[in-house]
């Protein structure tokens, strides 16, 4: 199971990558490709939406399902990764290369509220027990 | 309850198989990649553990009018022994019951096979009817696994030479038996291949042979993908109790042709199709899935099933339309909050590795 220590985590299964310019970066994890299987459909939102925590923002389809997206914190939509649109299967091969979009965040402080890559690891840990 | 297993779940295990419920039966999803496992099938040769399924060997001197009067297509068809037909078992109100494939093994012997989560059901509606002196029996002892793809028969000869003069000169839809491996001209996915049934306790080691000659395991996952590009209707999706054959695009496997009455008859001669099946092709980005409502000039519908479709790159699915949907026309699907553009067209969309499709040709 791979989980970068450096990352931060959503308990929606997104990771959360703090940039220096204080902008974050956001794509979904290892074990939620995993679970999704071949995936063939990326939706991200619009650059310049508005943001609420926990707000469906986009989707990832697999052949088999879809998964909706939910922004980990509150923010305005500042870049998306086009890359996806043509190769949505870029998330399988490279979950935390694949980014999906970032946010310019509102308020910083609801950083401190996402999971450490320990805390992660045993939730993914417990949904498999 | 726990799960059923199939003589074939260890072997399973021991390829990493990704294992989930289906139909009360702990099968494999996938192997690692449904797309690779859809893509072996199409350009090589793939298998699937269909062991969940039921045969069912109907036999006894009155096993052939039985069968005509349970059975909606007409086994009186099935001229010779080793020939197949498709067909629905009817209610009395025209609903299916369920879809099945009888195979002629000899007079008055018949071999029906049905679906795992119908098995049950089915079996309580045969007995009910069928007369004094037909036997049914059952044949759990019997492991199945179909081989599919244009390389799939000579796999099959690779992994069993002794079964190869036996079955070289099958026609699609017959079927042999070749010491004691029943091999049929029959499948799921639209590729050339065999299903084969075999004693359970040698399934272990012809699932061996055939990987031994490159055989991919396949899941249900790829199954489901495959069967659907092939345009062909899944127990439970896209036909129940509630469905009439004409609503899912069975009509042809109903037989009006021959006098006898079966289950369902008069129903169906009663009843117009309150709606038609069509093939649909998304025109735009997005993916369609089972109950996303439809909506065209002519009325409302719904997706039945729906996926991305692995040949040809584009969002595919049946759905039950209104009944003046013309073929080539556009409808609308509404996908989460959106109406997105789609196309009815004809089903199969692939057939044999090749789209039939001229805009969205095949991928591989």
């Amino acid at each position: 199971m791979s989980i970068p220590a450096d990352l931060k985590y959503s308990d929606s299964h997104e990771w959360i990558r703090v940039e220096p310019d204080g902008n974050v970066t956001i794509g979904i994890t290892h074990h939620a490709q995993d679970l999704l299987g071949d995936i063939v459909f990326v939706e991200n939102p619009a650059v310049g939406r508005t943001l609420r925590k926990g707000e469906e923002c986009g989707v990832v389809e697999s052949v088999k399902a879809a998964s909706d997206i939910y922004a980990p914190i509150s923010g305005e939509v500042v870049a998306v990764n086009g890359e996806l649109e043509t190769a949505p299967e870029k998330i399988n091969a490279d979950a935390y290369g694949a980014w999906m979009f970032r946010l310019k965040p509102a308020d910083k402080a609801e950083l401190a509220g996402l999971l450490e890559a320990s805390a992660y690891a045993k939730m993914v840990e417990a949904e498999a027990a | 309850m726990s799960l059923q297993r199939t003589p074939l779940y260890e072997a399973h295990r021991a390829l990493r198989a990704k294992l989930v419920d289906f139909g009360g039966w702990e099968m494999p999803l996938h192997y690692g990649s449904q797309i690779s496992e859809h893509q072996a099938v199409r350009a090589r040769a793939g298998m699937f553990d269909v062991s969940h399924m039921l045969a069912v060997d109907v036999h006894g001197g009155q096993a052939e009018s039985f069968l005509q009067g349970l059975l909606a297509n007409n086994v009186g068809r099935l001229r010779e022994d080793g020939r197949a037909l498709y067909s629905c078992m009817l209610n009395e109100a025209g609903g299916i019951l369920d879809d099945l494939i009888v195979y002629r093994l000899g007079a008055n012997r018949y071999r029906v096979v049905v679906n795992a989560a119908t098995a049950l059901k089915d079996q309580d509606w045969m007995k009910s009817h069928a007369p004094a002196g037909v036997t049914l029996e059952p044949r759990r002892d019997l492991a199945m696994v179909a081989v599919q793809g244009p390389e799939a028969r000579e796999k099959v000869w690779q992994a069993f030479p002794r079964t190869r003069s036996a079955s070289e000169g099958l026609a699609t839809f017959s079927c042999v038996l070749a010491g004691n491996v029943f091999i049929a001209r029959t499948g799921y996915t639209g590729e050339d291949g065999f299903e084969l049934m075999l004693p359970a306790d040698g399934a272990v080691s012809a699932w061996e042979a055939l990987l031994e000659a490159g055989v991919a395991p396949a899941g249900l996952a790829a199954r489901d993908t495959l069967r659907l590009e092939a345009g062909m209707n899944l127990y439970g999706e896209d036909m129940d109790e509630n469905v009439t054959p004409p609503e899912c695009g069975l009509e042809w496997t109903v037989d009006f042709a021959s006098p006898r009455e079966f289950i369902g008859r008069s129903a169906l001669l009663a009843s117009p199709p309150r709606s038609r099946m069509s093939g649909l092709v998304l025109l735009e980005r997005g993916v369609l899935r089972a109950h996303q409502d439809v909506r065209s000039p002519q009325g409302t519908g719904v997706v039945t099933s729906g996926t991305f479709s692995p040949t040809l790159q584009v969002s595919i699915a049946l759905a039950r339309v209104a009944p003046g949907v013309a073929c080539g026309q556009s409808v609308e699907v509404q996908v989460r909050d959106r109406w997105l553009a789609a196309r009815a067209v004809e089903s199969p969309f692939v057939r044999r590795g090749r789209s039939l499709l001229p805009e969205f040709p095949a991928t591989q």
